[in-house]
């Protein structure tokens, strides 16, 4: 099943290599991994996005919480969460192409952020099937390039994450 | 008060109590050996290899519950190090490594001897540190004695570049550190620990096994009045000898691929299984599919969660650190009126006891050629019982285990995770530092005492008088014996060919060098090494090449699918 794991670890050098290679040592999968600073500049988040069976991501959580550096260790998809995925797409937008192009990214509440005479690169948000749907509702040969930043997620409601 | 870094490093050495630092000197580490040769409270050791060092304070810190201490340079002094890190890593042994880096403008640059040390190390250590500014340097060097010592203990590596060695910062050792993201669960859930003891309570068939968390916890004090509180049988796994005596009639001797019968058969067949420090490992439970068809409740006491239900599912989890876990439950065994089934527990025992009459550690004490068995065995007579016993790893690893009984924790020094051959003299070497005046024996094989041989040199300059019991069979006994039994007898470059002359190459080292071939010498062999208490002697013990070590669970079987000798 997959999980999405968020993390608090100290900012601190090799924090992040500490825990790609605790995944790549014990054979456990990445999805996706992004990271940054918090609001407290000492820490950052991060969010794996895993795949495994309940007792593969009991002891990824487990090896997690081991590693000196991580603070906390929270499995999102324990509880009610929102996920979300920033996407930049640039396609091709050209003669009769193009309006069909801009109304895509209209009902995809994509935002067109930068337009040449053949081509547009579009921002899109959302959870990432969304992200998914829009390119497979595009033609294949008419995207340029993608770049994804992979999942973010946060709990709802009071569920909060902090030390 | 401005100190260099060198200074600073030695004097948290001080102020950690450390006496002994095992190292090796070289460019990036030559300001923290000139503070060294300042000071007379921390003594270095000389070793003549960097995984000497390792090992040596690994041997160190076993056999004495301190943290072992080792300095070694950059680069290749890293490298060479690398394998002791990894075999203390893999047994949870408290170590602190200090190593030189090249100057951190230098980083980067494929300096010369630059290696990636906090790269390279770190999935065999507990943590590790790179010191880039002076200032940071007594606060690192006190969290790595920390992290080292608590939780489930390990080596923790600091690096420091060589220009931070010689910088200036105002000096203060902290005295104490928390770490907002260390923060290891240390008492047992008392809700876990009651429904422990009610199932323990009421068991039909208990077994306790026990690993060396109950060592490294010095734990063994509460688990053997648990159990002569209890009644219950005890096993222990090859890193948990000596946390119960081996000459308890509780005790069924070590479990696990070169298992006894009886405690193989009594981890299958219990109803209530109580594992202390203990991790499950594929050499102790087998085929862990084959052990889930039997039926029982498992109760796992261990300090780190990860341990837990990694292996095997177990009903009644307990985080803690293990003596603490263990006096709660004594606390509450002891306050109640009930007592385990005693008739039940008699039948158990008479089901052990018929276990335990196929002798399955018997072998042919009548042989015209040593039997290693019987060296261990004489060990034993000679040395009460009472020796600090290292070893290498294959056969004669596995002989001691079966072989010699060990009633105290911190008697029994190998390398079981890893499986490290070299480990073993230069263990020993830690061990006899630690210990002055206590007899320790290193027992090898002709192909372990190879990788570190270099070590005899070590052993002179400082008068170790270690006991070498090489049980020489020619081969690489135990990939010998696997050959034999699963590869239709092709010996693959098992074979020890052009082996050195062990008595003169003891001698050329200035130490003692005995060669025994009959069986009617070992015992007046051991008494002269023995007697000889100031010298290192090296025993060269031609045993019977073909012996092998039973009883054994092939890989990929189960617990109760041994062979015995006597099927071969
Ligand atoms: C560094 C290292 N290399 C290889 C092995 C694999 N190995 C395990 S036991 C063994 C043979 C050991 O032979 P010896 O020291 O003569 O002991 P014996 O088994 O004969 O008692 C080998 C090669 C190992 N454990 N460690």
């Amino acid at each position: 099943m997959r999980h999405i794991l968020s993390i608090l670890v100290e900012n601190e050098a090799g924090a992040l290599s500490r825990i790609s290679g605790l995944f790549s040592a014990r054979g456990y999968n990445i999805e996706s991994l992004t990271v940054a600073p918090t609001e407290d500049a000492t820490m950052s988040r991060m969010t794996i996005v895993t795949a495994g069976s309940d007792d593969v991501v009991e002891q990824i959580t487990k090896q997690l919480n081991k590693l000196v550096e991580v603070v906390k260790v929270v499995d999102l998809t324990d509880g009610n969460h929102i996920e979300r995925e920033l996407m930049l797409v640039k396609v091709r937008a050209a003669g009769k192409d193009r309006d069909e192009m801009k109304r895509l990214a209209d009902i995809f509440r994509g935002r067109i952020l930068d337009v040449t005479d053949k081509s547009y690169t579009i921002e899109l948000t959302g959870p990432g099937e969304k992200l998914d749907a829009f390119l497979q509702a595009i033609e294949p040969g008419a995207i340029l390039e993608t770049v994804r930043t992979g999942a973010s997620g946060i709990g709802r409601g009071e569920r909060i994450l902090r030390v | 008060m401005q100190l260099t870094g060198a200074e600073i490093v030695i004097r948290c050495l001080q102020e950690e109590g450390v006496e002994y630092v095992f190292g090796y000197p070289g460019g990036a580490v030559l300001n923290i050996y000139d503070e060294l040769f300042k000071q007379e409270q921390v003594k270095h050791v000389l070793v003549r290899h960097e995984q000497g060092a390792a090992h040596a304070a690994d041997g160190y810190s076993r056999s004495s519950h301190k943290v072992g201490v080792c300095l070694v340079t950059s680069g290749p002094g890293v490298t060479n190090a690398v394998t002791g890190i990894a075999t203390a890593y893999m047994d949870s042994i408290p170590m602190v490594i200090i190593t030189g880096q090249v100057p951190t403008h230098a980083i980067g640059q494929d300096a010369f001897q630059e290696c990636d040390t906090v790269g390279i190390t770190r999935p065999c250590v507990k943590h590790n540190f790179l010191v880039k500014d002076v200032a940071q340097l007594a606060v690192t060097m006190k969290k790595a004695f920390y992290l080292a010592q608590t939780g489930r203990p390990g080596p923790v590596l600091v690096d420091i570049p060589k220009d931070v060695t010689q910088a200036k910062a105002e000096y203060s050792y902290p005295k104490t550190i928390s770490l907002r993201s260390y923060n290891p669960v240390t008492r047992g859930h008392a809700g876990q620990i009651k429904k422990a003891v009610g199932l323990l309570l009421e068991a039909k068939r208990p077994m306790v096994y026990t690993g060396g968390g109950v060592i490294l916890n010095t734990a063994a004090p509460q688990l053997t009045r648990l159990l002569r509180l209890l009644g219950f049988p005890c096993t222990n796994t090859l890193m948990g000898l000596g946390g119960f005596p081996g000459t308890d009639p509780q005790f069924t001797g070590m479990l696990g691929m070169h298992g006894t019968y009886e405690s193989n058969m009594a981890m299958q067949s219990c109803d209530v299984l109580l594992a202390v420090g203990s991790r499950f490992d594929d050499r102790v439970i087998g085929n862990p599919t084959h052990f889930f068809r039997a039926d029982r409740k498992i109760i796992h006491i261990d300090i780190d969660p990860s341990s837990i239900s990694k292996r095997v599912r177990v009903d009644v989890p307990i985080v803690g650190y293990v003596a603490d876990v263990l006096d709660e439950m004594l606390k509450l065994i002891e306050s109640s009126p009930q007592r385990p089934d005693a008739q039940a527990l008699k039948e158990w025992w008479g089901q052990i006891k018929e276990w335990q009459r196929k002798d399955c550690l018997k072998y042919d004490r009548k042989s015209a050629l040593i039997k290693p068995q019987y060296v261990i065995e004489k060990l034993y007579e000679l040395t009460g019982g009472d020796a600090i016993i290292t070893s290498d790893v294959g056969q004669h690893q596995m002989w001691v285990a079966q072989y010699y009984k060990f009633d105290k924790p911190r008697r029994w020094i190998n390398s079981g995770g890893l499986g490290t051959m070299g480990f073993g003299l230069p263990a020993a070497m830690g061990a006899i530092l630690a210990n002055p005046g206590a007899t320790v024996a290193c027992v090898t094989g002709e192909a372990s005492i190879q990788m570190c041989i270099q070590e005899l040199s070590t052993c002179k300059q400082y008068h170790l008088p270690v006991k070498i019991v090489n049980l020489n069979n020619k081969y690489m006994g135990m990939v010998r014996q696997w050959q034999q039994f699963f590869y239709g007898n092709r010996y693959a470059e098992s074979y020890m060919d052009a082996l050195p002359d062990f008595t003169k190459l003891a001698e050329a080292y200035g130490h003692v060098g005995m060669k025994v071939e009959k069986p009617g010498d070992v015992e007046g062999a051991l008494r002269e090494a023995f007697k000889l208490k100031d010298r290192l002697v090296f025993l060269d013990m031609i045993t019977d090449q073909a012996e092998n070590v039973f009883p054994m669970i092939p890989g990929g079987k189960g617990l109760t699918e041994m062979i015995f000798a006597e099927e071969l």
